[in-house]
């Protein structure tokens, strides 16, 4: 596995932390009790009963951790593959997770969301502030809404939700090879990556636009586009997702002409492959 | 012990001030050159970056002309959001300066105390209103403003707003397709000939696809804006929508036979809307969509041959484009909403920062802005000065000449409106007209869902429907009012038991510090 996976872990997983901090508490205690023997004596039993807490917690971690490798859908719900046959204005309930939160207006939620077998966008969920403040990345909920299709983006709107037990962050799929061919929409609204794509212009001179025509200012949409293998697609921040005060933000800003970038994102769909982009680096 | 209460009291006027709001703007003697004033602008544009430059370049212009005033440009892509953040503000005593909005938004902020400026003396003032001596540019004269579209900022007994710029609905057809339907346009376009057609465009083939287009996608008639749509209808029939009072009518049998029938053609999906299925004019360009009505301040994204548009090139399908106005139940009668942004000033302390945003937004209505702006969508000028300039008729005469300044159907959107001025209507503003548009556009789209989702639309739905629409959008309330101050009603008790012992409380101080002083004074 990639070490961005267990970077992901550490940031998501609270016992993961804790593990971390252990290691720390044993470092400070090893340079303490370094002088004798008796003490390297009394050091190696507190390592031995450190790594086997650490352990236990460790393995504790990853099942609270990802729960949808074992995700048994309950009673009534679908899999994703009843999801994705259903008819548009079909009614569906389906068990997914939080994976990224985009905006709440109204007592409205609009929230990317995905189980191990694929995404879900919900759009403007009945939700109240207090419940949106508890979806956090990883949160397992039980969506009942109606499947509906706006400028080919598959989603669920009118819908309600209900929090569940269970936790799956999941991991960006490298979709940059599928760009241009028709298996990539089977991935849509997923958390993905793309390697190695080079910036254009955006079409104003720039690396990067306000808004689809260049129409607005600090805060709005950005918009950028990159290429790969000599197709080039427009990809964008955007604002309700990460707004202005993010790194992502702040990186497409920083964009140059003929960087070569690695991205990760959410495949949103708009008359065409649209991703919303959350993080770039630049190689 | 005097001291502080006097403090404590000065205090509580002052909190007891700030509640109140400001005060009623009152016109300056003069306007001061000699201070430099900012002053804040929130417009909106319709994600036309040339909409943009124009209003950079008017504020440019504007601040050459009057070097003391600094104008502060702040962006919104639509009216939601400039009133959300308006509402926002004004508790804070932030709002903007200038605001572009729409008077039934007006009627909203118009719930707090002086917050917005009336423009009746600006508008009179010999120096400095409509074609004041003192403006340094020319001004137009109140009679050169389209009376029609400048009454619709009036209301309350006052005028609020001043018009900026004019659009209606148009119906852009696929000719191509009526005709391959075997019909022919008439000359105006009535409810009954739309659902016919459309009804006859579901045909299947046996490969699935549609016959009219060969494709498997097929909403023949699309409707942008469903409070637009349901108000129009309500208004071509004559039926009731509410009073210019805020009496709520929209909830009436002629309502419900209208959103029978839509509820049929939305049954066949012969019928759908922007919030369930997408922007028209994306069907309508791809060859999706036989009627689709939107804005003709949308006519540049309409058309095969259309300078802005979402799809991609390959999904584009040539047809004939016909520009018309909206159906109509009476053709030789014909109604459609008169719409557009206005331009209301908001008050300030200082009345010289109002004077200065009343300069600015006179300037919106000079030639230059005028038309720049209007060419750039299927706006018109508000002015009958800019309305009648050779450029402007120039412009008219050009349809067609290129698909970019003088895009066919854009100027033919545009000519429909200065055709149809005199058929056009505005809806009555009062506090609360507001959410009465969204109640007329919702009960279309729930319906619409309703059906498309398998539902019976029938009494009890409709039953239901109307409750918790009026329940939505708070009208069941009786709230609204025209005059923008709701009469709360008599105080409640438990308000006027914590007035009598709040006055108790100060006539006991009041006695203490008398008696305070008479003990010193004797000593």
């Amino acid at each position: 596995m990639e070490c961005r996976f267990f970077l992901k872990c550490i940031d998501f997983c609270p016992v993961v932390e804790y593990n971390v901090k252990v290691w720390q508490s044993m470092g400070i205690l090893f340079g303490f009790l370094r002088e004798t023997k008796k003490r390297r004596m009394k050091m190696k039993k507190y390592v031995a009963l450190i790594l086997a807490f650490s352990l236990t917690l460790a393995l504790a971690g990853c099942g609270g951790k990802d729960d949808a490798g074992s995700d048994v859908k309950s009673e009534g719900v679908m899999t994703h593959a009843e999801y994705m046959a259903a008819a548009v204005d079909e009614q569906v309930v389906v068990e997914t997770y939080v994976q990224a939160k985009q905006s709440w207006w109204d007592n409205k939620a609009t929230v990317y969301t995905q189980d191990k077998d694929g995404a879900y966008f919900i759009y403007e969920m009945a939700c109240s502030e207090e419940d949106y403040a508890k979806l956090t990345p990883g949160t397992k909920i039980k969506v009942t809404g109606y499947k509906a299709e706006w400028s080919g983006e598959i989603e669920i709107m009118d819908a309600t939700f209900e929090i569940q037990d269970g936790n799956y962050v999941a991991s960006a799929l490298d979709v940059t090879n599928m760009l241009g061919t028709d298996e990539l929409i089977s991935h849509q609204n997923e958390y993905v990556s793309f390697k190695g794509m080079t910036v254009e212009d955006a079409g104003n001179g720039s690396a990067f636009m306000y808004k689809w025509d260049n129409s607005g200012t600090d805060g709005d949409d950005l918009y950028f586009n990159v290429s790969f293998n000599g197709q080039t697609y427009t990809f964008t921040v955007e604002s309700h997702l990460c707004d202005n005060t993010t790194d992502v933000y702040a990186a497409v800003k920083n964009l140059q002409i003929g960087d070569v970038v690695d991205m990760e994102g959410f495949l949103y769909w708009y008359e065409g492959v649209n991703p919303h982009i959350t993080s770039v680096t630049v190689k | 012990m005097v001291l502080v209460l006097f403090l404590m009291s000065a205090v509580l006027l002052t909190g007891c001030h700030g509640s109140r709001g400001l005060d009623a703007f009152s016109m300056p003697e003069t306007f001061d050159e000699s201070r430099n004033l900012e002053i804040t602008f929130w417009a909106k544009n319709d994600t036309n970056k040339t909409q943009t430059d124009i209003y950079e370049r008017a504020i440019d212009d504007f601040e050459r002309l009057y070097p003391n005033i600094k104008v502060n440009l702040r962006l919104y892509t639509n009216y939601g959001d400039i009133y959300n953040d308006v509402i926002t503000n004004i508790s804070t005593n932030t709002t903007p300066n200038v605001c572009i909005t729409y008077p039934d938004h007006i009627a909203t902020y118009l719930t707090g105390t002086n917050v917005v400026v009336p423009l009746d003396e600006l508008f009179a003032d010999e120096r400095y209103g409509f074609g004041g001596s003192e403006v340094h540019f020319d001004s137009v004269a109140r009679d050169e403003v389209v009376s029609r579209f400048l009454d619709e900022g009036a209301f309350d007994g006052h005028y609020y707003a001043i018009p900026f710029m004019r659009s209606t609905e148009a119906c852009y057809v696929n000719k191509t397709y009526v005709e391959a339907l075997g019909y022919t346009l008439p000359d105006v376009l009535t409810w009954d000939f739309v659902w016919e057609v459309s009804e006859a465009a579901m045909a299947v083939g046996e490969d699935g696809n549609y016959l009219v287009n060969g494709q498997n996608v097929l909403i023949p008639f699309i409707y942008k804006s469903t409070d637009n749509m349901m108000i129009q209808m309500l208004y071509q029939h004559g039926a009731g929508y509410s009073t210019p009072e805020g009496e709520i009518l929209l909830f009436n049998d002629t309502t419900k036979e209208l959103l029978y029938t839509i509820a049929e053609y939305g049954k066949s999906k012969a019928f759908s809307t922007f919030k369930i299925s997408s922007y028209p004019a994306n069907f309508l360009n791809a060859g999706q969509c036989v009627f689709a009505v939107d804005s003709t301040a949308g006519a540049t994204w309409m058309g095969t041959d259309a300078p802005l548009r979402d799809i991609s090139e390959d999904k584009l399908v040539r047809f004939e484009t016909v520009v018309m106005p909206v159906p109509q139940f009476d053709p030789d009668e014909p109604k459609m909403i008169s719409q557009g942004p206005s331009v209301c000033l908001f008050n300030k302390e200082d009345p010289q920062e109002v004077l200065a945003s009343w300069l600015f937004a006179q300037y919106l209505l000079t030639n230059d802005v005028q038309i720049a702006y209007a060419e750039t969508e299927g706006y018109i000028p508000v002015t009958l000065r800019a309305q009648n300039s050779e450029e402007y008729t120039d412009y008219l005469s050009r349809g067609g000449e290129d698909n970019a300044l003088h895009y066919d159907i854009k100027i033919k959107a545009a000519k429909l409106l200065i055709d149809n001025t005199d058929n056009t209507f505005v809806t009555p503003v009062f506090n609360g007209s507001a959410s009465l548009r969204d109640a007329a556009g919702q009960l279309i789209e729930t319906t619409v869902k309703a059906v498309r989702r398998g539902q019976t639309v029938d009494e009890a739905f409709m039953e239901t429907l109307y409750a918790d629409t009026r329940s939505l959008y708070r009208l069941d309330q009786g709230g609204v009012s025209a005059s923008g101050e709701t009469d709360l009603g008599p105080l409640p008790q438990t308000a006027v038991i914590l007035l009598v012992s709040l006055a108790v409380v100060w006539v006991f101080i009041i006695v203490y510090v008398v008696l305070n002083s008479k003990k010193h004074q004797k000593i």
